[in-house]
């Protein structure tokens, strides 16, 4: 079954992210790519994720699938503008890549080109739009295809952007645009997250809420700081602090947390940041 | 108004290197309000290059340096001036400083750096506020332009980076589409924001533009 059917199958989906690499050294990517084979259900495919530069997504995507292992393609506006982004979703579709999620992209002064020009032709919903304008056959300036692609369509929300409504506006767009799935910012507060899906409820989409790992107490405390929408109660942090291993306690963390989402998100998106190697070990402990 | 910067006088003297004689040519508008090219600075530039072993052959300021009749008059009222110069040092915007070479034909070296089109907040303090897009859409996002306020021009609401209320570019810039999503809501005008905004026309915007008004055609 593929990611598009699940969602439609209401079925409950694993995704995991994967980062391809600064340079053409694919080994490690790989290897991270045949352990997470046959225990999630897609792998993410980063776009030179923080704006700094690295090996394409759409490449590793296709090496990915090469593997066994469904890709999510990611695709962000930062560095194209619509003609190469209706392209490259174009090019996928003919290396067999169904999932793109789409994002707006960090400006390239975060990441390690600063000089660089930020495109931002189209913003995320407009290139939602595009996606789906591209399926019925017709390139974004109203000209016929020749051969139309089938994509199955993802973005993201953040169910903790403060203040939420301009990003529950949003998020109401990106649906109305086509999105078909959303993967959230990380979650760490369940209580929280439960009072976001009631608000979210009512649109009936698919949520896969977000995990990303804890790998120390600095960590933590930085993604507090400089990470929108992120909010690691001090309990955890605590928690961290005092454990004896560090990755056993970030299994153990993930896997608790997991469980609490069930019932609320229909899958989890693990972000590891590195850790792969954890991923099926959280599975297990999750009894997933 | 056209918000300008003085270039550091090392770069303006790199410039004028091998050069002698130095025609100095200020702005009576933007670059007065800067304090780029008024009467203060225009006159201190010229006792620096004194000091740096350059002759003068006249100081003005022009009202303003962007006009080309007005440069074409007072490129005639100071002939002999210019004449001896052998370049014009242009205290004022980049088009000042292009419609003073276009007016006299002479050489021109810019003293100021031309950054933005802004709002002049209060003596000394500009923001920038407008892009020059050619195609305005402020009556959709409450007057806040989502091209400007916004450092990724997005369309359509706010991107992930927003924290504290404040940029992922800078925690010194507040979210353009904070600003915009508080003032549409103040206004009772959230629907706005609610609509699917189209990309951008940016055939709208090709450089070089050229504006010939209406009035003006009919006449000739
Ligand atoms: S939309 Fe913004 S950039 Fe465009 S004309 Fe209006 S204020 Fe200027
Ligand atoms: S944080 Fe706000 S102003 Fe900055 S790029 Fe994102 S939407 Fe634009």
């Amino acid at each position: 079954m593929t990611l598009k059917e699940k969602i439609k199958n209401k079925k409950f989906m694993i995704t995991s992210e994967i980062g391809p690499p600064k340079g053409t050294d694919v080994k490690t990517i790989l290897e991270e790519a045949r352990l997470l084979k046959g225990r999630v259900d897609a792998v993410n495919v980063t776009d030179s994720q923080s704006a700094v530069m690295r090996l394409g997504s759409l490449a590793v995507s296709r090496l990915l699938k090469e593997e066994g292992v469904e890709p999510v393609y990611q695709l962000t506006c930062r560095d194209r503008n619509r003609i190469a982004l209706q392209s490259d979703a174009l090019s996928a579709a003919v290396l067999g890549i169904e999932n793109i999620l789409v994002l707006t992209g960090d400006h390239p002064s975060r990441g390690d080109h600063p000089e660089a020009k930020p495109v931002f032709d189209l913003d995320s919903v407009q290139l939602i739009e595009t996606l789906k304008k591209l399926e019925s056959g017709k390139d974004l300036s109203g000209k016929e295809l020749k051969g139309a692609p089938k994509f199955c369509i993802g973005a993201v929300v953040n169910p903790g952007a403060d203040p939420v409504e301009p990003e529950l506006i949003k998020f109401e767009k990106k649906l109305k645009a086509g999105a078909e799935f959303f993967q959230t910012q990380g979650v760490y507060d369940v209580k929280a997250f439960a009072k976001f899906i009631d608000k979210v409820k009512q649109y009936n989409t698919c949520i896969i809420a977000g995990i990303i790992l804890i790998k120390s107490p600095d960590m933590a405390r930085f993604m507090n700081k400089n990470v929108a929408g992120i909010f690691i109660p001090d309990s955890l942090i605590n928690e961290v602090e005092g454990a004896a291993d560090k990755q056993d306690k970030a299994v153990e963390i993930a896997a608790r947390t997991i469980k609490e989402l069930k019932g609320l998100a229909q899958g989890v998106h693990i972000m590891s940041l590195g850790w792969n190697r954890l991923v099926p070990r959280i599975l297990d402990a999750a009894g997933l | 108004m056209i918000i300008t910067k003085q270039k550091p006088i090392d770069e303006i003297l790199k410039y004028l290197e091998g050069v002698k004689n130095v025609f100095i040519a200020g702005c009576a508008q933007c670059a007065t309000v800067c304090k780029t090219g008024g009467e203060d600075e225009v006159k201190k530039m010229e006792e620096l290059l004194k000091g740096h072993g350059k002759n003068i052959t006249a100081i003005e300021i022009w009202d303003p340096p962007c006009h080309l009749l007005e440069v074409r008059k007072r490129a005639r009222d100071n002939k002999a001036a210019l004449d001896k110069a052998d370049v014009i040092l242009s205290m004022s915007c980049g088009d000042g400083c292009f419609t003073i070479f276009h007016g006299t034909g002479k050489k021109v070296v810019p003293a100021t750096d031309t950054l933005f089109l802004g709002e002049a907040e209060r003596a000394g303090h500009f923001a920038e506020v407008c892009s020059l897009c050619g195609d305005c859409t402020l009556f959709m996002t409450g007057g806040y332009c989502p091209n400007t306020f916004c450092p990724k021009g997005l369309q359509n609401g706010p991107c992930g980076g927003v924290k504290d209320g404040k940029c992922e570019v800078s925690p010194d810039i507040d979210c353009g589409w904070l600003l915009i999503y508080n003032r549409l809501k103040e206004l009772g005008e959230l629907d706005k924001m609610k609509k699917i905004h189209p990309p951008k026309d940016h055939s709208k915007s090709i450089k070089p533009r050229k504006v010939v008004v209406d009035a003006v055609k009919k006449r000739t």
